[in-house]
């Protein structure tokens, strides 16, 4: 499973914003806008010219060609395989919205698991994680699909039928309640791969759990299998207007998707196996979010993990999830 | 061998082919509904799975529903199977060819529904074994896509050796298919218990993941598959003149008598058990049975089905009723019916209620999702229509390949 590109932002065109400069400047304006997310489009549409919308809606032609019938699952893509697939991708999204995009494919790094942790006591419900996630994930908007749900708890419960997802105040945190934003756990254990009939859906060697989009049947049994409502299904073709695409991808994260497949979060896998911090972590306001390698005994994560009461959801699912959470 | 294949494959499209204006009309009626369906599903291809109510929190709705039920129909046959082959009841012999035909037109409907639930048809060779990457045995849907395919082939290799040979005038060797009935025996309550174990075993979802789901698939499908049988046989014999034996339709009465008896009993285990404790987990029961935060979608389905059970097994069990053709007819109905809703809605539904983050989702089919699930029960009786058209000549040995020979000449 040799990687066919160790490349990352370095290759592309110098005239692009770095993508934290867009993922910053869109989660301003989103979250300025908190009116309607139609309206939202709306202005997004003025500003890109309801011409780039169009053809970006254009992508909707979903007989599949030839190449992509037969295309073989990811592991058994060869090196050269990748790279004419990947150039295939690029070109068709710039012929699409005109956007130039890389795609790469960073390989697990030897070594290395990641995990995540979570402190309850600094989360403000923000969602700002929610937005950045959407924006470096190249998610819609039209149908909305998001990875990370943020659960306002009754504070004194941990129990989700008393939480809501659903929330819309003024200002955040609200007294008595507490937040939990949830996303895939990595789960050492996934019920989701083991339900998958075709394994277009696996663990990686970092123990990231990763979709095949091209392989994957969209049967819904991962969705239906997952304790933590972690993926998502593309009910119709998703929509991401050219100038909110993220041009850094890689084929089993943020690359385009299409109707009819499930996708999920990868941990970002582009950013972080390339020694980058997830966009969600970047966007939190609090700092809330804290992110590492497990196997290393000097990182952050670690010593959270040692020193704090840290806990993991449905535990008795005993799914061994890579996300932590604690009150600190 | 290949000239008498060639006859029989040619005779049994001449009887489906001639029938009366009746035969016509319904062969019409349920064609519309296909051709209905078939539009209703060119749409969902176009624009994807959002032409149905189903979403993230529902990931599975109508279609999933309607497979879970027929899996069991399909596996009911062997209510005829066993009688007729172990117990050697002749009455049902007679007639257990045809309820192996009904099984293969349920079978065939199962893999529709299948198929129009998923996502990337396009992609369905990546599921075929050597040519795909099929993940087996891990994958529960592995051994359903094995257990189905097999006893589709089963079923249908058994009828069709039987009418082949009694087509060419000669007996039936039991030799060369009794193995194979014994062997479809095992598989019937294979299919049924698998299909059971793709929920039972999600862990994600307490109001399946119980012991007692598996044997609960199996009462309620051997309650249901045999009343449907009840009503088809009455059929036969009345349009197409099948000899049906009285003590046939008995013996299949006094089968559902038991099966619908130990459903209920299962069932009501499994509100108490669920009730009592009155644990988190009960969520979704107390979803299906009263509704949930202001939530009731599926409450009068329910209670209706459960009335339907329990007034097919108060028929069933009382010789002043079932005595009344109509009455057990209208018995029959209800425990299709019953079973139908208590174990497609009532059971997919409610495992995803609350979802596992604790929201409350209601679902209702949408109307693609009701013409496509439409046109596949249309189909399916289409095809044991026509395969009772052929089957039955052959059985009452009308229609043989000597007179088929006279006939073409």
């Amino acid at each position: 499973m040799a990687n066919t590109t160790d490349t990352n932002t370095s290759t592309l065109p110098s005239t692009l914003p770095s993508p934290e400069e867009r993922v910053e400047k869109l989660v301003e304006t989103r979250l300025k806008k908190t009116e309607s997310r139609r309206n939202f489009l709306k202005l997004m549409g003025v500003g890109a010219g309801t011409a780039s919308v169009a053809a970006a809606t254009g992508c909707g032609s979903s007989a599949p060609t030839s190449e992509e019938f037969f295309r073989q699952h990811y592991k058994k893509l060869t090196d050269a395989d990748k790279q004419r697939i990947f150039k295939r991708i690029e070109d068709e999204t710039f012929a699409r919205t005109g956007i130039t995009t890389h795609i790469a494919d960073p390989p697990p790094l030897d070594g290395v698991e990641f995990a995540y942790a979570l402190n309850l006591s600094l989360c403000n419900g923000s969602r700002r994680c929610v937005e950045a996630c959407a924006r470096e994930n190249n998610l819609p908007d039209d149908p909305e699909i998001r990875y990370i749900r943020v659960m306002e708890m009754e504070a004194g419960s941990l129990d989700f039928e008393e939480a809501t997802a659903d929330y819309n105040h003024e200002r955040v945190p609200v007294k008595d309640k507490f937040y939990m934003p949830v996303q895939c756990h990595q789960c050492d254990n996934p019920p989701c791969t083991k339900a998958c009939p075709v394994e277009a859906t696996w663990k990686e060697r970092d123990g990231i759990v990763v979709v095949d989009y091209n392989w994957c049947i969209g049967c819904r049994f991962c969705v239906v299998a997952c304790p933590y409502f972690a993926r998502r299904f593309n009910f119709t073709q998703p929509q991401v207007p050219p100038h909110a695409i993220n041009p850094t991808q890689s084929y089993l994260s943020n690359r385009p998707r299409f109707k009819g497949v499930v996708e999920k979060c990868t941990f970002c896998l582009h950013r972080t196996r390339v020694g980058r911090l997830p966009a969600c972590l970047e966007a939190c306001p609090t700092g809330a979010r804290k992110f590492g390698n497990l196997n290393d005994p000097n990182s952050e994560l670690r010593t959270i993990i040692s020193t704090k009461r840290v806990f993991v959801l449905k535990e008795d699912l005993a799914t061994l999830p890579r996300f932590y959470y604690f009150f600190a | 061998m290949i000239t008498a294949l060639f006859r029989f494959t040619t005779a049994s499209i001449g009887a489906m082919l001639r029938g009366s204006r009746g035969y016509y009309l319904w062969v019409l009626f349920l064609l519309g509904w296909v051709a209905l369906g078939g539009f209703a599903y060119t749409h969902q291809l176009r624009v994807g799975l959002s032409a149905t109510n189903m979403l993230d929190q529902i990931p599975w709705g109508a279609y999933i529903a309607n497979f879970t039920y027929l899996v069991g129909m399909a596996a009911a046959a062997v209510m005829l199977v066993i009688p007729a082959y172990v117990y050697d009841d002749h009455a049902l012999h007679e007639v257990v060819v045809l309820g192996e035909l009904l099984a293969v037109a349920v079978l065939i409907m199962c893999l529709l529904f299948v198929t129009v639930d998923i996502g990337r048809p396009d992609r369905f060779w990546h599921i075929i074994p050597v040519l795909g990457r099929f993940n087996w045995p891990i994958s529960m849907l592995s051994w359903d896509v094995i257990a189905l395919n097999g006893y589709l082939v089963l079923n249908f290799g058994i009828t069709m050796y039987i009418l082949f040979a009694k087509f060419r005038g000669l007996k039936p060797d039991r030799r060369k298919y009794v193995p194979f009935v014994f062997i479809a025996m095992v598989w019937a309550f294979s299919i049924h218990t698998v299909t059971a174990f793709l929920y039972s075993g999600m862990g994600a979802r307490p109001h399946w993941n119980a012991a007692i789901l598996a044997p609960r698939f199996l009462a309620s499908a051997f309650a249901a598959g045999p009343s449907l049988m009840i009503i088809a046989l009455s059929v036969i014999r009345d349009k197409m003149g099948f000899p049906v034996k009285d003590a046939a339709l008995n013996r299949l009465r006094q089968i559902v008598a038991v099966t619908m008896l130990i459903n209920l009993f299962f069932f009501f285990s499994e509100i108490f058990t669920e009730l009592y404790s009155f644990k988190h987990h009960a969520a979704s029961m107390r979803y299906l049975l009263f509704g949930l935060h202001g939530h009731n979608k599926l409450v009068p389905y329910i209670w209706s089905a459960m009335a339907l059970d329990i007034f097919a097994a108060v028929v069933f069990i009382t010789r002043r009723f079932y005595q009344n053709k109509m009455v057990l007819r209208l018995a029959c109905g209800s425990a299709v019916v019953g079973v139908w809703v208590e174990k497609g809605m009532g059971l997919v539904i409610p495992g995803f209620v609350p979802s596992p983050l604790g929201e409350v989702v209601d679902y209702t089919p949408s109307f693609t999702e009701f013409c496509v699930s439409a046109a596949i029960w249309a189909l399916g009786a289409l095809i044991f229509t026509l395969l009772l058209k052929a089957a039955v000549p052959i059985e009452l040995g009308k229609l043989r390949m000597a007179t088929a020979k006279e006939a073409a000449q």
